[in-house]
């Protein structure tokens, strides 16, 4: 009895060294352990034997199947690794090859500008207007204090489609139609972003181009001041420019405020020390601001007497090529793709 | 307009530096373009020419040996004029002459050069200024020029000169006494008064002259007459003086009315008295009336232009150029003087058409009528000065001018208020003195009298400005403004679909508005009325776009030049109209796309139309629109499209844009392109997001392909899954399309249907009737034949 046993162990040793696959496993699994196999038929036979050697013949082939089986599995395991193993040695990719995916998208420099203006102004409590780009002479120009005849309508050669319909030459359009559209004539806080056109077109001029303009009109007594207007710019400028940029204030001339001013900053290629950017000056114009003119708040609809404004407005274009270093204007306008694309990730914080 | 310091001094002496007036000035409004000397060049010294023979070595070179003074210098010098005897201009070793020039100790084809002898425009006088022989030669100096002295002191040349660029309001500092005045106001200096002494003789002028005025456009004319001029050189400092100001001295006469339009502000013009009659008329000219102006030009006037006549003919256009019949000749004896006001308006009008001068340009601005009395006095005074002239007793004179000078009241508080400062009362008043301005106070109520010469001052604010600039902006601290807390509001819907289009892969464009107007009509067959300029650049871009695909055509063909063969680009802007006479603007989304759009190894792919159409879908999904649109064929064909890969955008039976490839004719590249009328788009209100409860029992999915006619569309077979699935059926999806020669006529299609329930888990009974009878009412709507 034992030396069969022995022989069965033995010979299932051997003849498990030379599966090769899964399948020849569960064969020889069937074989060794199954119904019909020697150690089941010695299983069976255990009824023949006396009581008292019943259970030690039954201990010892229970004994050798447990080896068996053990065995068994240990091989199962080696051979599913390895063959998995196999898998994925098979699946293995160059992972330095070029990713699948869509062309990256890219938002316009101006664009890019334009929404953080828009942002820093709703977060003072400004309201973000809209206007149309064909306007009319009357808001363009004579709602802003500047009658037809007018000397200083000459800085503004316009693109006229009919005598009274031109393309705006600035935002401060905007302005008389906010005022007149405030039935209630209740305080404005406003800035309204867009393009403006005018008839020239240049190295440094485009016939097309991008305007920010604000707008602010309260009660007198709650001092709309020159100095409030001076502090607004200076937060704008130390946001869109650099907090380390100077403002002066030039006292300048526009029909629609009074007194007017042009702001310069320190210029943003030189720090102030002087180049041809800033033509050895140091500054870089790049604000146009005032105090409401008491005509133009009279002629929609807001008495002088009662309230008080500030207004300003400036060239977003230039802005765009300070920030990201653009060299040419066209380059803004041409809409090379190799252009474009470069502008295709958030700006640093 | 340029200042000239030596003329400035004349009126006002202030002791600083050429760069801190000109940055003074900038600071209260007038903002200078340069400040430099007149004469830039450096290391300048008077020679005598002591020898001058042939250079051995050239055929045009003379070598030169030129006595400074303290030494003789060996100086090569090509100038056809240099010759032994004269006095020269010489610039030394180490002089710096404009356009960078540096003067270094040299040879010259192997004699030695020890510095360079100068024509006036080699140290920065501009040619335009100068005689014949000065533009050809260097400068030859007069025999008592002392030898080893500056050259430029010597010719009093030694000036500074600052060029503003001023405001459109600021007539007044277009002369040498308002810049005086704006000076006087920084540094606090009197401005000293003008020397207008002179005599007269003979007959009163009234007596014998008239001034006949038959236009509104005329408020001041004055007529004066000085006989026996000599006309000759004007004196070195009126010449230096009209040179550093930008004029082009001519003789002591024409000269002396630049000179007094320069210094005062106020445009002269001399006639030549013996060829007028004895009156002179200011009418507007007659249509198609005829003058010569001093230009030699034949000129046609218009019933716009003012003219000056002396009762038979024209005689000038007023205040833009005299007529060359009565012009200042080198014979003229007898000379009238006008000095007058026009029309700004009139006189821009007329300028713009024939010359924008430095007459026009002080027309247009506005003119102080006391200053032209004053300027009259001032021409004749310098006339008899300069050019020996005998001034007949009287002016004749119109005048219906207002010379009155304003008077404007204003309290501290109206200041303190605007400008947001604590300025005392006595400190405001302090500015106005400092202005020239006279000043009565009555309680808290300043009045102010602004003088004629400030004609842009008019209201309160107009002193405001005045405070501020002088008191000085800087000094004014910037706040923010204490005003009730609110918060602030920006309709983000373009930001947001700007940014699901980058998320899309598109690079978004900044295009031009304007395009052709035989582009305008293109890309649609909507009506509407094209949008010409009156008074376009370029015939390129004459006219308002009203679809935006013209412009990203042209995008698209710049690229194209540009070797970007992969171009998907997208762009929010407006396009224009005017229909049943109403103008509007309508904000578009367009999109471009060719090339490449999926990238990588094995992935790569051409855009198509469904690409195009994904794009659309995107959009529409993203703001709402989701089940409420649908692409259908144009009614019409739009010529610029592929009539068979073409699609309107149909959103609650509304068309709101279009998608397709351009025709092989417009470009034979596979473009494709979409545009979205956002305005109409998003006229149509959304429902507000909301959630639908999940379902958590398992789906089934069953697939069916048919066999059918290939021209039924996919929308079509769809519609009809969808209303016999019923209920159950919860999504359906075509997976495979499959044509081949053999199927003549048909197509097959497959379909993936997925079932499901909120309520409970379904079982094959409860599904397969249902794809039964979608099967059925395929084959029975469509002859459908079912593939197994």
């Amino acid at each position: 009895m034992k030396e069969k046993l022995e022989e069965i162990a033995s010979k299932a040793k051997e003849e498990m060294e030379k599966i090769q696959n899964l399948q020849e496993l569960q064969d020889l699994k069937i074989k060794l352990l199954g119904k019909k196999s020697e150690l089941s038929n010695m299983l069976k036979g255990l009824g023949e034997l006396s009581a008292e050697e019943r259970p030690k013949v039954g201990n010892m082939v229970n004994q050798v199947r447990k080896e068996i089986e053990e065995s068994m599995a240990k091989a199962e395991e080696k051979m599913k690794a390895a063959s998995l193993n196999q898998k994925l040695e098979k699946e293995k990719i160059d992972i330095t090859m070029p990713s699948t995916k869509i062309k990256r998208g890219s938002k316009h420099p101006i664009n890019r500008v334009i929404e953080d203006i828009q942002d820093l102004f709703v977060s003072m409590g400004y309201d973000v207007v809209d206007g149309p780009e064909l306007e009319t002479d009357e808001f363009c120009f004579e709602r802003l204090n500047l009658p037809a005849g007018h000397p200083a309508r000459d800085m503004q050669d316009s693109f006229y489609i009919t005598n009274e319909y031109l393309l705006r030459t600035q935002t401060s359009a905007v302005q008389a139609r906010t005022m007149l559209a405030n039935t209630e004539k209740s305080p404005i806080r406003m800035v309204c972003t867009g393009k403006t056109y005018r008839r020239e077109d240049d190295a440094t001029h485009s016939h097309q181009f991008n305007q920010v303009e604000g707008l602010v009109i309260d009660k007198k007594e709650l001092n709309v001041s020159l100095a409030d207007l001076k502090g607004t710019l200076e937060v704008f400028v130390k946001k869109m420019i650099g907090a380390n940029s100077e403002l002066r204030f030039r006292p300048s001339y526009f029909p629609f405020t009074e007194p007017s001013y042009e702001v310069d900053v320190t210029c943003f290629k030189c720090g102030g020390k002087g180049c041809p950017l800033c033509k050895k000056t140091g500054w870089i114009e790049v604000l146009g601001a005032g105090m409401v003119h008491p005509n133009v708040l009279e002629m929609n609809g807001y008495d002088p007497n009662e309230y008080a404004g500030f207004a300003f407005g400036t060239g977003i274009d230039r802005l765009a090529m300070f920030r990201y270093g653009i060299t040419d204007m066209r380059y803004l306008y041409t809409n090379d793709v190799k252009f474009l694309s470069q502008f295709d990730r958030k700006d640093e914080e | 307009m340029i200042l000239s310091r030596n003329f400035l001094k004349d009126y006002v002496d202030v002791d600083v530096d050429l760069k801190t007036l000109a940055e003074d000035m900038t600071r209260v409004g007038n903002e200078y373009d340069s400040a430099e000397k007149l004469v830039p060049a450096t290391h300048l010294i008077i020679g005598k020419v002591l020898e001058c023979v042939e250079h051995p070595d050239s055929d045009h070179l003379h070598c030169c040996k030129v006595d400074i003074g303290n030494e003789v210098l060996n100086i090569v010098c090509g100038a056809p004029n240099v010759k032994a005897g004269i006095k020269v201009i010489v610039a030394q070793n180490g002089a710096e002459l404009p356009g960078d020039i540096k003067i270094k100790k040299g040879n010259i084809r192997g004699q030695e050069s020890n510095g360079m002898i100068c024509a006036l425009y080699e140290i920065g006088i501009d040619k335009k200024f100068l005689s014949e022989e000065d533009k050809n030669g260097i400068h030859i100096l007069p025999d008592d020029a002392p030898v080893g002295k500056d050259p430029i002191e010597y010719m009093k040349l030694d000036d500074e000169v600052i060029d503003f660029e001023l405001t459109a309001n600021r007539g007044d500092l277009l002369s040498m006494l308002g810049m005086a005045y704006e000076v006087g106001a920084i540094y606090d200096k009197k401005v000293k008064p003008v020397d207008l002494s002179h005599n007269e003789s003979g007959e009163d002028l009234n007596k014998s002259f008239k001034i006949l005025v038959n236009t509104e456009n005329c408020k001041l004319f004055l007529a004066r007459k000085a006989l026996n001029v000599t006309i000759k050189e004007s004196p070195d400092f009126i010449k230096n003086r009209l040179i550093a100001c930008g004029i082009r001295p001519i003789n002591n006469v024409v000269d002396i009315s630049n000179y007094v339009m320069i210094e005062l502000g106020q445009p002269l013009h001399f006639y030549d008295a013996d060829r007028l009659e004895d009156v002179i008329e200011v009418r507007m000219a007659k249509k198609g009336e005829k003058l010569t102006t001093l230009d030699e030009i034949e000129r046609e006037l218009e019933d716009t232009d003012i003219v000056i006549s002396d009762g038979k003919r024209a005689i000038g256009l007023a205040g833009v150029m005299g007529g060359m019949d009565t012009e200042i000749e080198p014979i003229t004896k007898n000379v009238l003087i006008e000095a007058a006001i026009f029309d700004s308006v009139k006189v821009r009008k007329t300028s713009k058409k024939i010359v924008r001068s430095e007459a026009s340009n002080r027309f247009e601005k506005g003119l102080d009528p006391n200053r032209t009395y004053m300027a009259m006095e001032r021409a004749v005074k310098l006339l008899e000065e300069y050019a020996n002239a005998t001034i007949v007793t009287g002016t004749v004179i119109y005048d219906n001018a207002d010379k009155k000078p304003k008077k404007i009241d204003i309290t501290i508080k109206d200041i303190n208020d605007r400008l947001g400062t604590n300025i005392k009362s006595e400190d405001a008043i302090d500015v106005f003195r400092k202005l020239d301005f006279e000043t009565k106070t009555n309680g808290d109520i300043i009045t102010v009298t602004a003088p004629t010469r400030r004609m842009d001052l008019s209201i309160k604010e107009d002193l405001v400005e005045e405070v501020g600039r002088i008191y000085g902006v800087d000094n004014i601290e910037g706040k923010l403004p204490v005003v009730p807390m609110k918060i602030g509001s920006v309709n983000k819907t373009e930001r947001s679909i700007r940014d699901k289009m980058v998320s899309l892969g598109l690079n978004e464009t900044l295009s031009y508005v304007l395009v052709n107007d035989k582009e305008s009509h293109k890309y649609t067959n909507d009506s509407f009325e094209e949008l010409k300029l009156l008074d376009p650049m370029t015939e390129e871009r004459n006219t308002l776009r009203y679809s935006m695909i013209p412009s990203m055509v042209k995008i698209y063909e710049y690229n194209k030049a540009h070797y970007n063969k992969d171009v998907s680009i997208f762009e929010i802007g407006k396009g224009f109209y005017k229909k049943d006479n109403v103008y509007g603007e309508d904000t578009k989304l367009c999109t471009l796309m060719t090339g490449e759009y999926y990238l990588g190894i094995n992935s790569k792919k051409n855009v198509d139309f469904f690409i195009i159409k994904g794009i659309a879908e995107e959009v529409l999904d993203y703001l709402g629109y989701s089940g409420r649109y649908s692409f259908v064929l144009p009614k019409e064909n739009i010529k610029e499209f592929h009539p068979g890969q073409v699609a309107e955008i149909n959103v609650n039976g509304e068309i709101v844009g279009v998608i397709g490839r351009l025709h092989p004719e417009v470009t034979k590249d596979q473009v494709f392109v979409m545009e979205i009328n956002l305005t109409k788009l998003l006229a149509k209100k959304v429902s507000k997001m909301k959630f639908k409860d999940i379902s958590i029992y398992p789906t089934i999915n069953k697939d069916i392909a048919i066999v059918l006619d290939k021209n039924i569309t996919a929308d079509e077979i769809s519609k009809v899954i969808k209303k016999s699935g019923g209920n159950l059926l919860v999504k359906h999806e075509m997976f495979d399309l499959y044509e081949n020669p053999i199927m003549i006529g048909k197509k097959s299609v497959a379909y993936s249907l997925t079932f499901g329930s909120n309520s409970k888990t379904l079982t094959d009974e409860e599904v397969n009737p249902v794809v039964d009878k979608i099967i059925e009412t395929l084959v029975k709507t469509f002859s459908a034949e079912l593939r197994k």
